[in-house]
């Protein structure tokens, strides 16, 4: 096919998040001159999610101002408020909930994550049980959390939860959070900056349970009164926020013949969908959250993020290979990033923490709130992760990118007095409360595992 | 010619026009050992590599090979510019508190429509028709220094004695050819003194009557990392001045200069004035201020391109030539204000990077516009102009322009 044959036609993208709408900007800024359309369940024009459990719960920004700035305008029919429920590949058109069918030359799947659910369904129904996906979720909670609650019960200790925790503390909540795993963060970290983020937890006042889980939930009249622990403990609480990590939203695909599931869409590096058979499409595309791709630098191995950063260039991505062909095509392979602010604490990653053996704290220390921690595997060095020192991640990113040898050498400016590295005590999540945010959905180092359910 | 001895052609007077060249030979060789033992860097990958690379120091006392610009200039410690991290970093933090995000966010913002009046003023007093002026002398030189004033809090009647030391110390960098430098900078030490201790003074006179200004901000305010010390907040304000003066001052003459010599980039912004934001940073990339970084210092061996630059060898980082690497922009000599991917290195990058960009860029963007209507109708009467003698923060002495015949 000439490359020009691919600037117009139809393309139809279902998900209006942030992976949907920087497609789509990206698709007019490259000449894509075609019918562009784009479908999304929430009613809500894209918005950003990461300030939700940070500036929206603290109620220093309204739920319904954290709209995604725009890059530039683009044409297109918005269908918001519709869910897509089908796609039919032989007839190349996507079926909405209403009985609407969209066809499409290209189709971009950017459908992302939903919260996963509390496993009771009539627990989840009780008024004070809440989970944090979306801006509805957000504003309502930070209503709640403004009425003053007693005590918020945080069912799980990964980014979200120990954020949400963060911004009860902040603005004077009592709070407990309940973990499965010997630590906060540590699914996606591993055991040192676990161990780091319970010290700072228990620093800012919360009630931290490690190594229990929440078997019940109790009410009465309607309304959330506590929880029930596995240790025989109870938790009164009239808040309870689930934070078990996110389901993938990918049952709309079932049944399509592409390779959908609770993992994720499967597809090449260059974004295209692989169907059920290992074949790649050449007009079905994934990006963001929902999408599981192979990356080089992580032994080819299947990568699902929830990462901003990740969603925005892989979108970016997706949308330049929609409308080139052959060699002009890129690939994804962007080092995935992310950052998350709690505690007064910066932190950010760079590269797979959970794709490693060891872990090497190379600048800084935990005691004085700012490190620069260094994962290997293999004696090389495969992701790093900062508190407080950002601006030397830069530095790391290059070191995995050239497959530097790990431990990294000597010098560094603030170089602790020991520099030993140690297992780096990634957990096998299934012991986990909480998903890990890297998931590894091939098989783990040294371990063969393959996940991903948390809970399940 | 031998790349033993580049730095010495760069460092020539007679390269200050057009150093372009000299840049260019340095990069086709990567890295290059100087016959003083320092090594050069001029590829942009290389440079960017260094500047993010924990190992290599900004503080000059960790050097073992003899500093090719000679030792600090007295024995106070260094500020934060010279100091590695822990220590940079919490002095950076307690400086950036009143200064930016996430603290002060609106704080030079605010100082906007004072560096229109400021600038205004000062072209206001151009003078009549026919007459020359100096775009340096006239305007570029005091518009940095009363900005930085306004900022710090220091009173309009003590302007006149602080802005006396400023080109005190300014004028230390520099040295006329032929002339032996040790009085200037002995002047220049003993104004950098003065100004330290008026400060210190000033300051310790807001702590405990706070007004709406920097230095009150560092005495008065408690941020987590505690409070700076006096030493600290006497270098840390001398550092505010010098390091954002002799920069800006060149940043605007070096814009008149390059938009004089390119008409049709300054008749496509005086119609469309929103293109300056954009032209100011291609400036920075194709005519910086600070030339190169000259006070880095491995702390372990380091390898660059195949080269092991050892631990204590002055290592010096040639922004000016990674501005112009072709691997890096397409088509790097040509100044183009509408440059897409423009990450030049003018205000370096990492943990040091400038302190001070977003207030250098609104008092250049504002300079520049400020002088745009106004320059369709000057001439350079000299070209090139005469340059100062400073290698490192390059720019031209006088910048003397005349209404056009
Ligand atoms: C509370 C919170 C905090 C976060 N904080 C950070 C952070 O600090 N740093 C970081 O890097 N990342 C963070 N993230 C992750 C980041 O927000 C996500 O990576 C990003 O939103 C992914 O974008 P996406 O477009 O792929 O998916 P999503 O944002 O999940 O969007 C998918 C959209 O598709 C819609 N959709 C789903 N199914 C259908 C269907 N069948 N038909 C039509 N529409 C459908 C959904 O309603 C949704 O609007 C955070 C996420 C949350 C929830
Ligand atoms: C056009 C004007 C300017 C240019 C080109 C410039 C350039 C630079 C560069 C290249 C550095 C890096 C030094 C290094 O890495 O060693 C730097 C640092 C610095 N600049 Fe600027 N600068 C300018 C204006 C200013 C202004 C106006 C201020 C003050 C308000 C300022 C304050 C600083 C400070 C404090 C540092 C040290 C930062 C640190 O060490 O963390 N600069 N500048």
């Amino acid at each position: 096919m000439p490359a020009e044959a691919r600037s117009d036609g139809r393309i139809v993208i279902v998900g209006a998040s942030l992976a949907g709408l920087r497609a789509a900007e990206t698709l007019r800024d490259e000449g894509f001159s075609g019918e562009l359309t784009l479908v999304g369940e929430e009613p809500h024009p894209p918005y950003d999610r990461p300030p939700l459990t940070k500036q929206v719960l603290l109620g220093r920004v309204r739920a319904d101002d954290v709209g995604l700035p725009r890059r530039r305008a683009v044409e297109a029919r918005w269908k918001l408020g519709v869910r897509a429920s089908g796609l039919d590949l032989y007839g190349k058109k996507v079926l909405l909930a209403n009985g609407e069918q969209l066809p499409f030359d290209r189709l971009l799947i950017a459908t992302g994550t939903r919260a996963r659910p509390w496993p009771d369904p009539d627990a989840a129904r009780l008024d004070g049980v809440f989970t944090v996906r979306t801006r509805d979720d957000a504003g309502r909670l930070a209503e709640r959390f403004a009425a003053g609650p007693r005590r918020v019960l945080v069912i799980g200790a990964g980014f979200t939860g120990s954020e949400i925790a963060s911004a009860c503390r902040e603005r004077g909540i009592e709070v407990t959070v309940a973990e499965r795993g010997p630590a906060p963060l540590v699914g996606a970290l591993g055991g040192t900056l676990g161990a780091f983020a319970a010290r700072m937890q228990r620093a800012h006042g919360v009630d931290l349970r490690c190594g229990v889980t929440v078997t019940g939930l109790k009410g009465a009249d309607g309304r959330l009164t506590g929880a029930e622990l596995s240790d025989g403990g109870r938790i009164d609480a009239d808040i309870a926020v689930i934070a078990l990590g996110a389901v993938r939203n990918t049952e709309w695909l079932a049944g399509s013949g592409l390779a959908a599931g609770p993992r994720g869409v499967a597809c090449d590096a260059g974004c295209r969908a692989f169907d059920m058979y290992g074949i790649v499409t050449d007009d079905i595309f994934v990006a963001g959250d929902v999408a599981r791709f192979p990356h080089p630098l992580f032994e080819y191995q299947m990568l699902s993020l929830e990462h901003w950063g990740n969603a925005v260039a892989q979108a970016e991505v997706a949308a330049h290979n929609m409308i080139s062909s052959g060699p002009h095509r890129r690939p994804h392979l962007t080092v995935p990033a992310f950052w998350s602010s709690q505690f007064g604490l910066n932190i950010k990653s760079i590269g797979v923490p959970t794709f490693s053996d060891q872990v090497v704290v190379a600048q800084g220390s935990p005691e004085e709130g700012r490190l620069v921690a260094v994962y290997g595997y293999r004696g090389r060095v495969t992701a790093a992760v900062s508190v407080n020192r950002a601006k030397w991640l830069e530095h790391y990113r290059r070191l995995i990118e050239t497959a530097a040898p790990f431990p990294p050498g000597p010098g560094a400016a603030d170089r602790p007095e020991s520099a030993e590295p140690v297992p780096s005590d990634v957990p096998d999540p299934k012991v986990l409360s909480h998903g890990p945010t890297v998931a590894l959905t091939g098989h783990l180092p040294d371990r063969r595992l393959t996940l991903v359910r948390p809970g399940g | 010619m031998s790349t033993e001895t580049l730095f010495h052609r760069i460092a020539d007077y007679a390269s200050r026009p057009d150093p372009y060249p000299l840049y260019a030979e340095l990069r086709e060789h990567g890295v290059v050992r100087q016959d003083d033992g320092s090594y050069l860097v001029g590829t942009y990958d290389e440079i960017a590599a260094l500047l993010h690379d924990p190992r290599i120091s900004s503080d000059r006392r960790l050097r073992t090979v003899p500093d090719p610009l000679g030792p600090g200039q007295d024995d106070v410690p260094p500020a934060f510019i010279g100091l590695d991290d822990p220590e940079h970093d919490r002095l950076r933090r307690l400086t950036m508190r009143p200064f930016g995000p996430p603290h002060s966010p609106g704080r030079i913002d605010a100082l906007r429509d004072e560096i229109s009046r400021i600038a205004g003023e000062l072209a206001d007093g151009f003078g009549g028709d026919g007459k020359r002026i100096d775009i340096v002398d006239d305007f570029a030189y005091p518009l940095p220094v009363t900005v930085i004033c306004r900022l710090l809090g220091v009173p309009t009647e003590d302007e006149p004695r602080f802005r006396a030391w400023s080109d005190t110390i300014v004028a230390g960098f520099d040295s006329t050819p032929g002339e032996d430098p040790e009085q200037r900078v002995r002047s220049a030490t003993e104004a950098r003194r003065a100004m330290a201790l008026y400060l210190g003074e000033l300051a310790e006179s807001r702590r405990g009557h706070p007004s709406d200004d920097m230095l009150s901000a560092l005495v008065n305010d408690e941020a987590p990392e505690g409070r700076m010390n006096r030493i600290e907040l006497m270098t840390t304000s001398v550092l505010l001045l010098i390091a954002g003066h002799e920069t800006t001052v060149n940043l605007i003459t070096n814009g008149v200069l390059t938009l004089l010599r390119h008409p049709d980039a300054l008749a496509r912004l005086r119609d469309d004035p929103a293109l300056m934001p954009q032209a100011v940073e291609e400036l920075l990339r194709y005519e910086p201020p600070v030339q190169m970084l000259p006070q880095r210092t491995p702390l372990a061996d380091v390898e660059v391109s195949g080269v092991t630059v050892p631990q204590g060898a002055p290592l010096i980082l040639v922004l000016a030539a990674g501005n112009r690497d072709p691997l890096r922009f397409a088509e790097p000599d040509r100044f183009d204000i509408t440059r897409p991917d423009n990450q030049h290195l003018g205000f370096g990058s990492g943990v040091h990077s400038c302190f001070g960009a977003p207030l250098a860029r609104i008092e250049t963007q504002i300079a520049l516009t400020t002088l745009l209507h106004r320059l369709g109708d000057l001439r350079l009467v000299e070209d090139p102009p005469p340059y100062r003698t400073n290698p490192v923060l390059r720019g031209p002495r006088h910048l003397v322009v005349e209404p056009r015949a």
